[in-house]
């Protein structure tokens, strides 16, 4: 058995009832109270926007706080498929049970059952909630709403906007917002970035910032912070995630005292456009509900080089089909991925690059026509032949995994805050509820959980016990020191003076990440990027070169503020790898799988969250959050 | 292939700025147009130089942030199209390419290639949002919206808030900005309670800003990387006049 010495602080009681009588004995503020605190939020995307307007609306004076120009611009705006709610609108047998086992399943038992039943039981709010504000989900003829279904699961739970939900949901947080700063109880900070939190006597009391327009480094003092950053997922250079989506305000946050869980639960979706060439910046996704009409195939011959329409139906191995008879293409993303992996690495991958397969609407469009493909999908064919130039109602779309998502961040209790008192995280920032792999269309879903119905009433519950500070404690030595710190690394920085570009030592470092502690990882190849990754710090430290001046908008400095904490963050993640000596969701060490090659679970052993603590020039230090299953059976999953 | 960029450097809005003229060569025609910004802005660091200053993020057409003038025209030469998804195969070996920041009034210059436009927040800070708070909404299905105005409602809300619209306009109107999140919240049940109040307040602060005038010439819609219809900006004068006669109106000179 593990040892266990984390807690998640859950209430006791009957799973169905628990976040009810919680939220009802939970201590409470009225406006005119509220309105003596004053709350920092961090990043304003779907959680951080949504939490900022609910508390707003409660009466907190809400300080929000963005790299960005605007909050629309977040990257929750770039989500396609859609949020998943238990309606059960269709009839199908769907419910918050079901809902909550899905989430449980697909994470691979690796997550808290009070956190996910919570979510589920949320999921239903959150769209009543968008459809006030305006949200124009897909509807049917009746007049009523659509859904559709996802991967990992048999109901059709899904609500959409097109392939632009994330944008639709951002859009109606945003519009929240705004409307809470039309009336002064947000008060927006645009173009900053986080770059400390500052602890006064144990507490999260403030922050430090620099401004990105004139570089000033400045600092702000609030009752507490909450921190909705979102993902670290461009550890590995090349990602789905925006350019500026960073790993530094959870980093900053993780080396003054909160812990970090399972940074190597990383998730790979597995239909992506694959990399073309060298520069390539980014990579695009083509959201996973292609999937309901898309067949994943490759040639059975290796190194095929016809033409797809030229293959034959007999010499094609429609490889999730074959092995996943019952939810075939639609098999959870860790799984899709790492079968796309292992065909490739047999050799029969397609493309130049021998790193892609074939996402093909032949039969569907031969069945439903072309018309109905076009109105379902006609916006991600379109951007798929505008990056690819080739036109996927002709020939078959090419794919790869690529990196999405990431499960881990700062370890939250039930209340979703850090093990820093007065420190909140949510969203993807924290690592709650999505255990080892997250279902698709359960982002959103998260986000706006934690943001609208979830943190307004745990640190209304907080503030109601904590002494409102009612003025600005910046002057404090705690908040000179850290932002002296702050003004420290920048001029170290700016003087390293040396002859690479930021992001040349960015991709190699994201090179190795996703070689070691990619779809697939083994002990000897996590040991080599123990080695290699002190190596990219020495080069980083030594050999870039930031030109211009601190003291404006500097987009070298920018980037080379976020690569520093990536670094550390990678070792973190080699660490939690090979400490997890068994096969979960997204993690997959090769020693442990079934004859099958499938996730072998170890739950004697491996059944925690676990939790590490930084230390400076030392290994991390492990903590464990024993996960307890007392409403759902621990099973092997399945998918076949 | 090769190419030759004329980019427009600006320190910061109060500096005069002037077009400085780079040349690449043996790009790759495949690469997205920031693509091969990325690979100026490291020869750039490498020979110590100050990196061309340009908005963007997502990289996949939907969050907005880039945005500029390629050739004269908002996002380049290809139709509903950001210009992150502008691929160098949109352009000729040996082309001279002109790149400049947004121009308008409303949208002064941070650095280079990269404009504020906060004043596109303050016209929805002024009444695009249905005043709801969290918690109280009815059950979502108890509002039936037919699928073709749910749809409308949907295009005129794709907006992603670029500011090509802008930035194509002779008057540097934001017609079609506004009158997307007009047309939107109007087409559907739970934003036409605050309509006419919405519509009063929304004009009123985009004339603050600074935006000029609408006359229709249909440039704004023409060069939107969402193809946001002018039908939008007939909406907003259809919702306008009705406000107006409600006696909603603020008069500006008030």
């Amino acid at each position: 058995m593990t040892q266990s010495n984390l807690f998640s602080k859950a209430p006791e009681g009957e799973l169905y009832t628990k976040w009810e009588e919680y939220k009802s004995n939970l201590n409470k503020l009225t406006p005119e109270e509220a309105n003596k605190y004053k709350i920092i939020v961090i990043g304003t995307g779907l959680a951080g926007a949504s939490a900022s307007a609910t508390l707003a609306e409660r009466g907190f004076n809400v300080h929000a706080f963005s790299f960005h120009e605007s909050p629309r611009r977040a990257h929750s705006i770039a989500a396609q498929g859609g949020i998943n709610a238990a309606k059960n609108y269709k009839s199908d047998g769907d419910s918050v049970m079901r809902l909550f086992y899905d989430t449980i399943k697909g994470g691979d038992f690796r997550s808290r059952e009070d956190n996910v039943y919570r979510l589920a039981e949320i999921s239903k709010n959150i769209i009543d909630q968008c459809v006030a504000q305006g949200v124009p989900f897909a509807r049917e003829y009746g007049g009523l709403l659509d859904n559709r279904s996802f991967g990992g699961v048999q109901v059709s739970r899904t609500f959409y906007a097109r392939g632009q939900t994330g944008q639709q949901l951002l859009l109606g947080a945003y519009s929240a917002l705004s409307r809470q700063m039309e009336k002064k109880k947000v008060v927006f900070y645009p173009r900053h970035d986080m770059l400390d939190v500052v602890l006064v006597e144990g507490k999260a009391k403030g922050i430090v910032t620099r401004n990105l327009v004139d570089g000033k480094v400045e600092t702000h003092s609030a009752d507490i912070v909450i921190l909705a950053t979102g993902g670290y997922s461009n550890v590995y250079y090349l990602s789905t995630n925006a350019m500026a989506s960073n790993v530094t305000a959870n980093w900053r946050a993780h080396r003054k005292g909160a812990l970090f869980a399972n940074p190597s639960f990383t998730q790979i979706h597995p239909t992506c456009i694959p990399v073309k060439n060298d520069f390539q910046s980014k990579l695009t996704l083509m959201s996973e509900s292609l999937r309901n009409d898309g067949r994943v195939w490759v040639p059975k011959k290796k190194n095929d080089q016809r033409k797809p329409t030229e293959i034959p139906e007999e010499e094609r191995d429609y490889y999730l089909e074959r092995i996943y008879p019952a939810f075939g293409n639609l098999v959870p993303r860790d799984v899709a991925s790492r079968r796309a992996k292992e065909v490739c690495d047999e050799g029969r991958g397609i493309g130049p690059t021998g790193f892609a397969v074939y996402l093909d609407f032949q039969k569907a469009i031969e069945e439903k026509g072309e018309d109905f493909i076009r109105e379902k999908y006609g916006n991600l064919f379109d951007m798929y032949q505008n990056i690819t130039d080739e036109n996927p109602y002709k020939t078959p779309m090419k794919i790869y995994p690529a990196v999405h998502y990431t499960m881990g961040g700062l370890w939250v209790d039930y209340n979703l805050m850090t093990t820093i008192k007065g420190l909140f995280s949510i969203g993807e920032s924290n690592f709650s509820d999505h255990g080892a792999n997250r279902l698709g269309a359960s982002a959103l879903m998260q986000g706006l959980a934690d943001g609208y119905f979830v943190v307004p009433h745990t640190a209304m519950d907080f503030l109601a016990k904590e002494t409102p500070l009612m003025q600005d404690i910046t002057d404090r030595p705690e908040f000179k020191e850290a932002a002296e710190k702050t003004k420290n690394e920048i001029a170290k920085l700016m003087s390293v003076d040396g002859k690479l570009a930021v992001d040349e030592v960015h991709r190699e470092l994201g090179k190795i990440v996703w070689d070691k502690i990619g779809m697939a990882r083994n002990e000897a190849g996590l040991k080599e990027a123990l080695l290699e990754i002190p190596k990219i710090k020495e080069k980083f430290w030594n050999d870039i070169s930031i030109p211009g001046s601190d003291k404006d908008i500097n987009q070298e400095l920018e980037k080379a503020l976020r690569i520093k904490d990536f670094i550390e963050l990678a070792e973190l993640m080699a660490f939690d790898a090979l400490d997890r000596k068994e096969s979960c969701g997204a993690h997959f060490r090769e020693e442990y799988q079934t004859e099958e090659n499938e996730a072998e679970r170890n739950d004697q052993d491996y059944k925690y969250v676990a939790a590490w603590d930084y230390a400076e020039n030392e290994e991390p230090k492990l903590y464990k959050e024993e996960l307890k299953y007392n409403n759902v059976k621990l099973k092997t999953r399945s998918y076949k | 292939m090769n190419v030759n960029l004329k980019i427009w450097r600006q320190g910061s809005d109060s500096d005069k700025g002037t077009l400085k003229t780079y040349r690449l060569e043996n790009i790759d025609p495949n690469i997205s147009f920031l693509e091969m910004l990325d690979i100026l802005n490291i020869k750039l660091v490498k020979e110590k130089k100050d990196p061309v200053a340009f908005d963007h993020d997502c990289r996949e057409g939907i969050c907005g942030s880039c945005g500029f003038m390629i050739n004269g025209r908002p996002h380049g030469p290809q139709k509903a199209t950001t210009v992150c998804q502008l691929h160098m195969r949109a352009f000729n070996n040996e082309d001279d390419i002109l790149l400049e920041p947004f121009r308008a009034e409303s949208f002064p210059v941070i650095k280079d290639l990269s404009v504020d436009r906060r004043s596109f927040d303050r016209i929805i800070s002024s009444g695009g949002y249905v005043s709801t708070n969290t918690g109280e909404a009815p059950e979502a299905n108890s509002i039936s919206i037919e699928k073709e105005y749910a749809d409308e409602a949907f295009l005129s809300s794709a907006c992603i808030g670029c500011g090509a619209c802008v930035a194509a306009c002779k008057n540097s109107s934001a017609m079609l900005f506004t009158s997307a999140k007009v047309s939107h919240l109007s087409l559907l049940p739970q934003g036409q309670k605050e309509g006419k109040e919405r519509v009063a307040k929304m004009v009123a602060t985009m004339d603050e800003e600074g935006f000029g005038s609408c006359t229709n010439t249909g440039a704004c819609s023409a060069e939107c990387p969402k193809e946001i219809g002018q039908i939008n900006i007939a909406r907003l004068n259809q919702e306008y006049i009705s406000s107006s006669l409600s006696g909603f109106l603020k008069k500006k000179d008030e």
